[in-house]
């Protein structure tokens, strides 16, 4: 016999066209120590082998497998249902801020556009046939560098961004976390390309400093830091000139 | 869908400085009418300072200072939150208790106000 405590009632999204969709009812069997990514897996495996998701690694590294958690986003193979659920409920959505390809993936398109649009690319300043130059990574600055660099590109900190939802241009925080670790890499030539890229019209001041981004960043990082860097930076080097 | 969860601080202190630049914005024109009046038709503002003894007046009186010192303590922590280097590395911290500071003190000034108003 079941109790209610073994069974989840979980809601998913379910894409029916281009434009909307519904939330579909499943019950799911309780097991310890679960994750909100084996609930998904449990559904499309027993339940419904039509509901498309995506995901990789399952330990929280390759940043594919964010979706909305009961209104949050969060990356799921790391979001134990215990933590997640309210009241014995779950409801699974696609990641906020992007378009929906299909069920639960989003299209993570414009996010990663928009890393380039803020030249969040290397800018080579040797070429292969230079010496390697050790990195001190005691420095000041280097230190300011290494805390952007463990961003592993899940898109959770600019489905939480309300500066994303209102202007869809904007660049978004992981991108311009990235240019910040850029504009304080040694080794990379390109800062002031960076520092004009993210001072354009869709750029770092367009930031409220409202930190959902830095709230909800399961790697603990802080866009919200880098993005008040880069203000400083781009207001300095506009002085300058 | 459910919009994400917004009930974190600095979100909140983010909607108050916003709400409070709104008010601000609303109330401004009115209170410069009023005083200009003072050059203009001294026994129609007056009539109109008469109004204020109105408890109910009082009463929006205290929100309204609230809303400026909300707003001028909340803007200069965003100030220091942007253009300040960041000296902490407990920095989000630093900034919540700023924000709860600012808070308190906009409370203690606008209380302040009202209670010499009364
Ligand atoms: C008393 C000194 C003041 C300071 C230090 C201050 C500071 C600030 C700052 C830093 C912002 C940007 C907030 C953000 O990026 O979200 C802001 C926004 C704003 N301020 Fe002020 N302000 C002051 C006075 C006023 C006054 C008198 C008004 C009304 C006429 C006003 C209306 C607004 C409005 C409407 C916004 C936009 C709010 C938003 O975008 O969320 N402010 N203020
Ligand atoms: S701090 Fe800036 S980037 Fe982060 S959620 Fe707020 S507006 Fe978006
Ligand atoms: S900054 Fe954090 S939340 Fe944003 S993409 Fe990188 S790891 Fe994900
Ligand atoms: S599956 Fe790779 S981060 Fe979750």
């Amino acid at each position: 016999m079941t109790s209610k405590d073994d069974v989840l009632s979980v809601s998913v999204w379910r894409q029916t066209d281009d434009e909307t969709g519904t939330f579909q009812q499943f019950d799911v069997p309780r097991q310890e120590s679960q994750t909100v990514l084996d609930i998904v897996s449990y559904i499309q495996q027993n339940l419904d082998s039509t509901l498309t998701y995506r995901f990789a690694c399952r330990v929280g590294m390759c940043g594919s497998c964010a979706m909305m958690v009961n209104g949050e986003p969060r990356w799921t193979c790391r979001t134990h249902v215990q933590k997640a659920a309210v009241d014995g409920k779950l409801q699974i959505a696609p990641l906020r801020n992007l378009p929906v390809i299909k069920d639960l993936v989003t299209d993570m398109d414009p996010f990663f556009d928009k890393w380039t649009k803020a030249e969040g690319v290397h800018h080579p300043s040797a070429t292969r046939h230079d010496a390697i130059v050790p990195v001190d990574t005691t420095t000041a600055q280097r230190t300011i560098a290494n805390e952007g660099i463990e961003c592993i590109n899940c898109a959770i900190c600019y489905a939480a961004c309300d500066t994303v939802s209102g202007n869809g241009d904007y660049l978004g925080p992981a991108a311009l976390q990235r240019a910040w670790t850029l504009v304080n890499d040694e080794r990379d030539g390109g800062h002031e390309t960076v520092l004009d890229a993210v001072s354009q019209n869709d750029g770092c001041h367009n930031c409220h400093s409202m930190g959902s981004c830095t709230h909800y960043c399961p790697n603990e990082l802080n866009p919200m830091k880098a993005i008040a860097g880069l203000k400083r930076e781009t207001a300095k080097s506009w002085l300058k000139w | 869908m459910k919009k994400p969860a917004r009930t974190h601080r600095l979100w909140l202190a983010y909607m108050l400085h916003r709400l409070s630049g709104i008010g601000l914005v609303l109330f401004l024109p009115i209170h410069f009418w009023l005083l200009s009046l003072a050059l203009t038709d001294r026994a129609a503002m007056a009539d109109a300072l008469q109004f204020t003894a109105h408890p109910l007046v009082k009463i929006a009186e205290y929100g309204l200072v609230f809303l400026l010192a909300v707003h001028l303590f909340g803007g200069v922590r965003l100030l220091v939150l942007e253009w300040a280097r960041p000296v902490s590395n407990r920095w989000t911290d630093v900034h919540k208790t700023l924000a709860a500071f600012a808070v308190a003190l906009a409370f203690a000034v606008s209380t302040l106000f009202f209670l010499r108003a009364l």
